[in-house]
């Protein structure tokens, strides 16, 4: 079946193409190999934002493809990258006070 | 078509009949009743708890409690009217009943969700009580480390409960979103939505992003008593400052949770009876968004004392004043809805009024708080229990019994008794400020809040307040006789005695079970009173 | 006898199948949400204590065997591609190959839950239990607060498997609905619902693995 998004209802029902799944299920494997790949060359400080970064993208090929995020709505997307943008919050002013306070610490 | 009739023959009350098609409807207008009965019993439980509070505190010294029972008594107080009345509170009973009328709809979007929610609420409120009968909790309804973690009482067994609880509170905030969303009636476009519905929705995404973190900040409060995994043990290198970080992530919002359909409520009550359009709907509404949005980043003003950083605290304080300016946009709105309208003061038109005075006062104490100089003096005193008093009973508790007589009529198709509904309106309120004003002074002159004992300068003021108590006992037992009576023998009702512009009261009153004979088709906005 | 298109009976509130289907769908999205929202904070808290303790993270990797978690990540990436045949095949009204795959998919799951016990079982083995029950001495740990680093590990994987079993369970339901018929290609929602789960369940793996495994 053609990859042509004709009207928004459709989209839902969108059926995926064998290949596409084939495709990104191989990329998921070698992006798990590349991730070992990473971590055996001792990147140091670098090691996790990399280790990050590629589970990122394996995450981004999940949602798009196996999940069907590509051809679903505005609105589900939008619903499914709110809780991710929540979570980062979460973690930017706790981190912030614990970093903070760390530094801190050694002046009192 | 019954519009103004009196009601029908056949409504959601009789067309079925015998308890267990109660137990398993599918109708969002008897789980919003199903709610009603247990919250109000909740409620019940949770004010007996309130007056055994005030009855200590008559006079300094020992009184009924040793402080360990004392602690109890708060702790149970905090998490009965928290978990159990104020969070399910205004959505789960007039939210329930009345989105799908308010937006032309026949139900919500998942109705056996609905139900299960209404399940999931009673299984963690049981849980919760049986702790009563086990190991009472002392920790404070927030479950603070260490102590919360060291403390005999059944911690587990109470923290589970309430993270049943949340996934009620969770459930209930998808199903509205969805309903919003998706089941609108013709013509009914966002922007024509009553502002109940505006409320709905946007307390609906606090329920949904909120709670899953107070889930996970449970689990590990679990997780430390039964494994101590130390993550917020300091000797294994963990922070207790970290659970007040993840506590209040959701509980800020939480606040926002209780708030927010609050003010929906008020907005109905003050353009019906002041027979007027709102003022500013759409400033009103992106406030509710607003509000919703801006209380995510403010948790740790709860927090100014407890060692997070000084730049976190500026941070903090900062945006928490940010809050303040949605927030007074809706008063300032609801005062311009008043202004040359044409004023009826029934009893839901008190109830409105009653809640600008408190909320205004509960709000404007609330900056103080905010300002984080002030707030190292006020934290844990008596003012801040004053401060949010004001806000959820002066205004969540106003809120919801204004919107319930409000909606009496609608609900059980009778009229309730209009005088004595006034008097309950005027013990409540004076009951309520001779309770809590007293405790800002108090919280001034610097008692702390949660010890059973106090100084005895502090006497008289205390004395105060537990009268006020004793008024407010008085109010709400009128209140429930007004109910009651009703409830057997209040005159029919008729579809529409206030007047009122928006959906619901175009059916019959009790509503048809399945809500409108015909689907609406929505033509004009929800207040067009003129 | 699954060719038979009939319409799905669909729930009286809706206009029609279609809308039924979209609110579901959106349903099952806000629900996601708050499964990333739970995990999150638990990562929320590893991030900060990573970054605190780095060294003593570094010292309880080493016990983790990365090649199994290797292979558990493998295990589930397939398991998540079988799970979108399974769905795939319904669209195409082909129910064998879509029951074959969701069979495999629940397969995988048992796969990657027996390596999971056999992760558990040698670390019990050697005393790496969870926070206060490591014992410093006996396991010759050289840093005093290592039960963190393993109240972290159990607690995400140990959650993490709570959800593998409960979407193991999911599947298991709709592999027997599909059997019974229930579903086919105009009707499939309960299908792609359990389908979204598995794939946060895959997703939150996809970041533990790293975390937990390669750190150090």
């Amino acid at each position: 079946m053609a990859n042509k998004h004709s009207n928004h209802e459709d989209d839902a029902h969108h059926i995926m193409p064998f290949s596409v799944y084939v495709k990104v299920a191989s990329a998921l494997f070698i992006l798990t190999i590349l991730t070992v790949s990473a971590h055996q060359m001792h990147l140091g400080p670098w090691a996790a934002p990399v280790a990050f970064l590629i589970a990122s993208v394996k995450a981004v090929l999940v949602m798009l493809f196996f999940m069907h995020l590509k051809y679903d709505n505005l609105t589900n997307r939008v619903i499914f990258a709110t809780g991710f943008f929540f979570l980062a919050l979460l973690f930017a002013i706790s981190a912030i006070d614990i970093w903070t306070r760390i530094a801190q610490s050694t002046v009192l | 078509m019954a519009a103004s009739a009196s009601h029908s023959d056949k409504n959601y009350l009789n067309e079925s009949s015998g308890i267990w098609s109660w137990l398993t409807t599918l109708d969002h207008k008897r789980i919003g009743i199903m709610y009603f009965i247990s919250v109000l019993t909740f409620f019940l439980v949770g004010g007996i708890f309130a007056l055994l509070i005030r009855l200590e505190l008559f006079s300094p010294g020992k009184g009924l409690f040793t402080p360990d029972q004392y602690n109890q008594v708060m702790t149970y107080h905090g998490a009965i009217m928290v978990f159990m009345v104020i969070i399910p509170g205004i959505p789960a009973i007039l939210g329930n009943f009345f989105l799908p009328l308010q937006i032309g709809a026949k139900d919500v979007a998942f109705p056996r969700l609905n139900l299960a929610s209404w399940y999931l609420l009673m299984l963690g409120a049981s849980m919760a009580v049986a702790t009563m009968f086990l190991n009472k909790v002392d920790t404070g309804w927030t479950f603070y480390t260490p102590y919360s973690i060291r403390s005999s009482g059944s911690v587990v067994l109470m923290v589970i409960a309430a993270f049943i609880m949340g996934m009620s509170s969770v459930l209930t905030g998808l199903n509205f979103i969805v309903t919003v969303h998706k089941l609108r009636a013709p013509g009914m476009t966002m922007f024509r939505i009553p502002l109940f519905v505006w409320a709905l929705y946007s307390t609906a995404i606090l329920q949904v992003l909120a709670t899953p973190v107070l889930g996970i900040t449970l689990l590990l409060l679990v997780a430390e008593r039964v494994l101590g995994v130390g993550i917020f043990d300091p000797k294994m290198g963990g922070d207790p400052v970290l659970f007040q970080h993840f506590f209040w992530f959701y509980s800020h919002p939480a606040v926002y949770i209780m708030i927010l359909p609050a003010m929906g409520v008020i907005s109905e009550i003050l353009t019906t009876f002041s027979r007027k359009t709102i003022f500013g709907y759409t400033a009103i509404a992106f406030s509710s968004l607003g509000i919703a949005a801006v209380s995510f980043f403010v948790w740790g003003h709860h927090m100014f004392v407890s060692g997070q950083s000084e730049i976190a605290g500026i941070l903090f304080s900062f945006l928490t004043m940010l809050v303040g300016v949605p927030t007074a946009i809706k008063m300032f709105n609801w005062l311009a809805t008043l202004y040359k309208g044409s004023i009826q003061f029934q009893s839901p038109m008190l109830f409105a009024l009653g809640f600008l005075f408190l909320f205004a006062i509960g709000g404007v104490t609330g900056i103080m708080l905010a300002t984080i100089g002030l707030d190292v003096h006020f934290h844990d005193t008596y003012f801040v229990v004053a401060h949010f008093h004001y806000v959820m009973v002066g205004g969540t508790l106003m809120a919801i019994m204004g919107g319930f007589y409000y909606w009496f009529p609608k609900m059980f198709g009778k009229m309730y008794s209009e005088a004595a509904a006034r008097m309950s309106f005027v013990f409540i309120f004076i009951g309520f400020n001779v309770t809590f004003f007293p405790q800002f002074i108090l919280g001034s002159m610097g008692m702390p809040r949660r010890y059973f004992d106090y100084i005895p300068a502090y006497t008289q003021l205390n004395r105060i307040s537990t009268v006020g108590s004793w008024m407010i006992a008085v109010g709400f037992l009128i209140g429930l006789y007004t109910i009651i009576k009703g409830l057997r023998s209040g005159a029919p009702a008729p579809a529409n005695p206030w007047g009122s512009k928006t959906l619901e009261w175009t059916v019959t009153s009790p509503p048809p079970h399945h809500n409108f004979d015909v689907e609406p088709i929505v033509t004009a906005g929800p207040y067009e009173y003129r | 006898m699954s060719t038979d298109n009939h319409a799905h009976h669909f729930a009286h509130h809706f206009k029609n199948a279609e809308h039924e289907y979209q609110s579901s769908k959106e349903g099952i999205w806000l629900f996601m949400v708050t499964e990333i929202l739970m995990f999150g904070g638990l990562f929320v808290g590893y991030a900060i204590f990573h970054s605190l303790y780095p060294e003593m993270f570094a010292e309880g990797a080493e016990h983790l065997d990365w090649k199994m978690g290797f292979i558990n990540t493998l295990v589930l990436i397939f398991s998540s591609f079988t799970m979108a045949l399974g769905i795939y095949y319904i669209q195409r009204d082909e129910k064998p190959k879509a029951v074959f795959n969701l069979a495999l998919t629940i397969l995988c799951g048992c796969i990657f839950m027996v390596i999971k016990y056999m992760e558990y079982s040698h670390k019990f083995h050697l005393g790496l239990f969870p926070g206060k029950w490591l014992d410093v001495a006996q396991t010759g740990a050289h840093h005093a607060n290592l039960g963190l680093y393993y109240g972290f590990y159990y607690c995400m994987t140990g959650l993490h498997g709570t959800h593998v079993l409960i979407g193991m369970g999911l599947i298991t339901w709709v592999l027997i609905r599909t059997l019974r018929g229930d579903f086919n290609p105009k009707y499939y929602t309960a299908v792609e619902g359990v389908g979204i789960f598995w794939h946060i369940v895959d997703l939150i793996w996809i970041f533990l693995f790293p975390l937990l495994y390669l750190v150090g």
